[in-house]
């Protein structure tokens, strides 16, 4: 029987990973995520766990043992956040080109300057150009489940890439939320053991993993890493079938929230999802036609759903707790890319919100639907707006 | 076929080749020779872990490798968390990792890759007590990237940005010594060693086999493009090396100091008969050598002392 | 050792060998670079006086190729596929059995 307990979204992630039996974890502390290989460490003190714990000297050096001990063939995690992970990137690259099935949760963080220890996504956001797939969690039994769906599509061998799932610093890492606990055997049936066949070094069969590809190959191997993120969209749909199957809970790419009718829908990630459905409660109420989406997967992008679910807006407010300076938003961005040659599209809007901890008020949330219904009428509002600043200390 | 027993006696070093011809490093190179010994050695239960360096170049581009060995490639800094995590990895799934018949892990990096970028995924490997090998192949610069100096390089050698030139803009630090950073960790073993020394090499590769926990080698490996010596030479300036006392060999294993034979016994040659060899060193006048030459005298002065008080 | 160590190999990197891109670029014929024929690198080639040899395997030792196998008698003999001519089998050598000359191709 599945167990409940309540607990914090680090400790979720620490279960999840006990769950999944990776044979070597690698982990660097940091704040928010320092109490995933904390717990870790406990289970493995305890005798609950069976894991080679590499207490390494910098996230640099965890994600290289991950990449060293993947690459001999087991299954490996660690946990990270924001200048933690950004030192992992060049990392990241090598992980995914090699096709290495690691798994990392990232308590999402802000990155310095100033530094700043609180919750937005620029972490991870920020590594979307590295080959990892990434999902996001709205709460603390979600961060669990994806971090056990990120390893079942990740080692699938039309993937074979590895992932990130991220989940709000101190909003969800710090939270304690009751959380249901699947149980051991039916993890083991739903994600088995790694057993690598494209590549793993052992002197039995001498491979070598990672040759200088020279221009003549260097296009090709990218463009495998490609395909896998392509194949991975039909992966993780599968997987969140089984994942139904076997454990009750439903996952989509991105989930709706009475989208039916609405002119105006806010589309976002994470814990915030959270406050959009009951702040679309109120406006309903008030009767405002709006509804709101969660996006659970960003890497593969959900190119068909984000397109169907455009379809059924007038305009499309994007909130993210990420800038790409210079541009916009991220998702936005991409989100562009998406929409740019569909014959109907709604209008698209950007809001950049709730970055380094700023709190994200219902006060925000109205003035984003206040642009949105400006937009909405044929008035002209700016297409990326930063909400919350207090402009009276600029 | 059977080898005459007399020439069976002096033929110490295994027959089977595991580093493969064909492969891509320059002539003469001490590097490539290096690898010949450490795979001759170990043969194929090896697990080799290389980051980026000459030696990606010279093991060869897909889809080609001149490894009979499992061949990991990694980022230029990441050598001891990589083979750190190999030998985790290894150890979770049941593997017998060195021993007679284990699995040998070893890191094979560059003096860049070790002294100054490396250095910290080093310090975690020794720190933590990984059960491998690190080999630092030292030739005394970035000679990857186009001769760059790097903390290995010596006072008064010629690099590509420590030019010469008008100003006399030579690298004016003496060599680190990276050597004693790695015994300050206490390592289960460390050691010195030179691709003109090959049984002396191959006996320390054998006993790091044997021996418990991180072991650390530093070997000598000439680089005659970087250099700027004939490709004749390496194995000539190599031994040179290790007579002059410009790169004495020795072991340090249990707290203890041990100089190797090949060091000199007595006084050693004079270190001009090895600068002579090589155009890096031309722009030094008569005081640099005379710097150089007291450097090599005093740390051979220090590294007897170490030896005669923890030998 | 009448042989190179490396003929075996070679047919068969040549049999299995295809520009086949595997999943994260992988080798999967271990020493396929022996495909390479490094000779074509060489000025100078060393010329063996087989009179001179005292057998004391100098040259093969020191080898970085290596491109010096033995032969039945246990002579060294150059194998001019790979041997890029550094010359270090010459300089090494105590007889002077080896002289490096300049090839005429
Ligand atoms: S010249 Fe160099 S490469 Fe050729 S056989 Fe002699 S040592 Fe080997
Ligand atoms: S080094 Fe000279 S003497 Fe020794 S085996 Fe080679 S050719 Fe013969």
């Amino acid at each position: 029987m599945p167990m409940r307990k309540v607990m914090k979204c680090n400790e979720a992630a620490a279960w999840a990973a006990k769950l999944a039996k990776p044979k070597v974890v690698a982990a660097f502390p940091i704040t928010p995520s320092t109490l995933v290989p904390e717990k870790i460490s406990e289970f493995i003190a305890d005798g609950e766990m069976d894991a080679e714990f590499i207490k390494v000297e910098s996230e640099h050096s965890a994600i290289s043992a991950c990449v060293g001990a993947s690459a001999a063939g087991v299954r490996a995690f660690t946990a990270t956040a924001s200048q933690g992970l950004a030192l992992m990137h060049e990392v990241l690259f090598i992980a995914a080109g090699m096709r290495l099935p690691i798994v990392i949760a990232i308590g999402n963080r802000s990155l310095s300057a100033p530094i700043n220890i609180w919750n937005d996504w620029q972490d991870s956001i920020s590594e979307r150009d590295t080959g990892w797939m990434q999902f996001y969690a709205e709460n603390n039994q979600e961060a669990l489940d994806l971090i056990l769906i990120a390893f079942k599509v990740a080692e699938n061998e039309r993937v074979l890439l590895p992932a990130m799932v991220g989940f709000d610093a101190f909003i969800l890492t710090h939270t304690v939320e009751p959380v249901e606990i699947p149980d051991q055997e039916v993890v083991d049936e739903f994600l088995g053991e790694y057993v690598p066949k494209h590549a793993y070094l052992d002197p039995a069969k001498p491979i070598t993993q990672g040759a200088l590809g020279f221009p003549a190959h260097y296009m090709e191997v990218r463009y495998t890493v490609w395909e896998a993120m392509e194949n991975a969209r039909q992966v993780i749909e599968e997987v969140f079938d089984e994942f139904e199957k076997k454990f009750g809970r439903r996952y989509y790419m991105i989930e709706e929230y009475k989208t039916d009718d609405a002119e105006i829908i806010l589309l976002t990630m994470g814990s915030l999802a959270g406050t959009l459905k009951d702040f679309v409660d109120k406006k309903r109420e008030e009767g405002v036609k709006i509804g709101a989406a969660k996006m659970t997967v960003y890497r593969p992008f959900p190119i068909e759903e984000f397109r169907a679910l455009a379809k059924k807006a007038k305009v499309l407010a994007i909130l993210e707790k990420d800038i790409s300076f210079g541009i916009s938003g991220a998702v936005f961005a991409d989100a562009g890319r998406v929409l740019v040659n569909e014959k109907e599209k709604p209008i698209l809007l950007d809001f950049i919100i709730g970055l380094g901890g700023r709190d994200v008020t219902f006060e925000n949330l109205e003035e984003v639907v206040e642009i949105s219904k400006k937009a909405l009428v044929g008035e002209k509002v700016e297409e990326v707006n930063w909400i919350g600043l207090r402009k009276e200390i600029l | 076929m059977e080898l005459p027993a007399d020439v069976k006696k002096r033929l110490t070093l295994p027959a089977e080749e595991h580093f493969y011809a064909g492969h891509t490093a320059c002539q003469g190179c001490g590097a490539a020779l290096g690898l010949r010994y450490v795979l001759k050695v170990y043969g194929n239960k090896t697990i080799f872990t290389i980051p980026a360096c000459c030696s990606t170049i010279i093991a060869g581009p897909w889809p080609y490798s001149a490894f009979n060995a499992p061949l990991f490639h990694t980022a230029f800094e990441t050598t001891g968390a990589v083979i750190g995590g190999i030998e985790a990895a290894l150890k979770a799934k049941g593997y017998k990792v060195k021993g007679e018949d284990g699995i040998m892990v070893v890191g094979w990096a560059g003096d860049g890759g070790t002294a100054d970028i490396g250095l910290q995924a080093l310090s975690g490997f020794l720190e933590r007590g990984h059960d491998g090998l690190y080999i630092m192949y030292d030739n005394e610069a970035y000679m990857n990237t186009g001769i760059q100096r790097s903390s290995s390089t010596p006072y008064g050698a010629w690099t590509t940005n420590t030019p010469g030139g008008k100003k006399h803009f030579l690298e004016r630090k003496p060599k680190k010594k990276v050597i004693d950073i790695v015994i300050a960790h206490k390592p289960a073993y460390a050691a010195t060693a030179s691709v003109a020394y090959p049984e002396d090499f191959m006996r320390k590769l054998k006993k790091a086999k044997t021996i418990k926990g991180p072991s650390f080698i530093q070997l000598f490996a000439p680089c005659p493009t970087g250099w700027r010596a004939p490709t004749d030479k390496t194995i000539e300036l190599a031994r040179l090396a290790v007579q002059t006392a410009y790169f004495p060999l020795f072991e340090y294993e249990n707290g203890k100091y041990k100089i190797n034979m090949p060091s000199p016994s007595k006084e050693p040659k004079s270190l001009e008969d090895f600068i002579k060899l090589q155009g890096r060193f031309k722009y030094m006048t008569k005081e640099d050598i005379q710097v150089l030459q007291e450097w090599v005298l005093s740390e051979w002065e220090e590294l007897k002392k170490k030896a005669e008080i923890f030998g | 050792m009448a042989e190179s160590p490396f003929k075996a190999d070679i047919e068969k990197v040549q049999k299995e060998y295809g520009e086949k891109m595997t999943p994260g670029a992988i080798v999967y014929i271990p020493g396929s670079s022996v495909v390479n024929k490094t000779g074509g690198w060489r000025v100078f080639m060393p010329k063996f006086d087989k009179d001179k040899c005292i057998r004391c395997f100098m040259c093969y030792t020191l080898c970085p190729e290596p491109a010096i196998y033995l032969d039945e008698e246990s002579y060294p003999v150059f194998d001019y596929e790979y041997c890029k001519g550094c010359g270090i089998c010459a300089n090494e050598c105590p007889t002077k059995a080896i002289e490096m000359v300049r090839e005429t191709k």
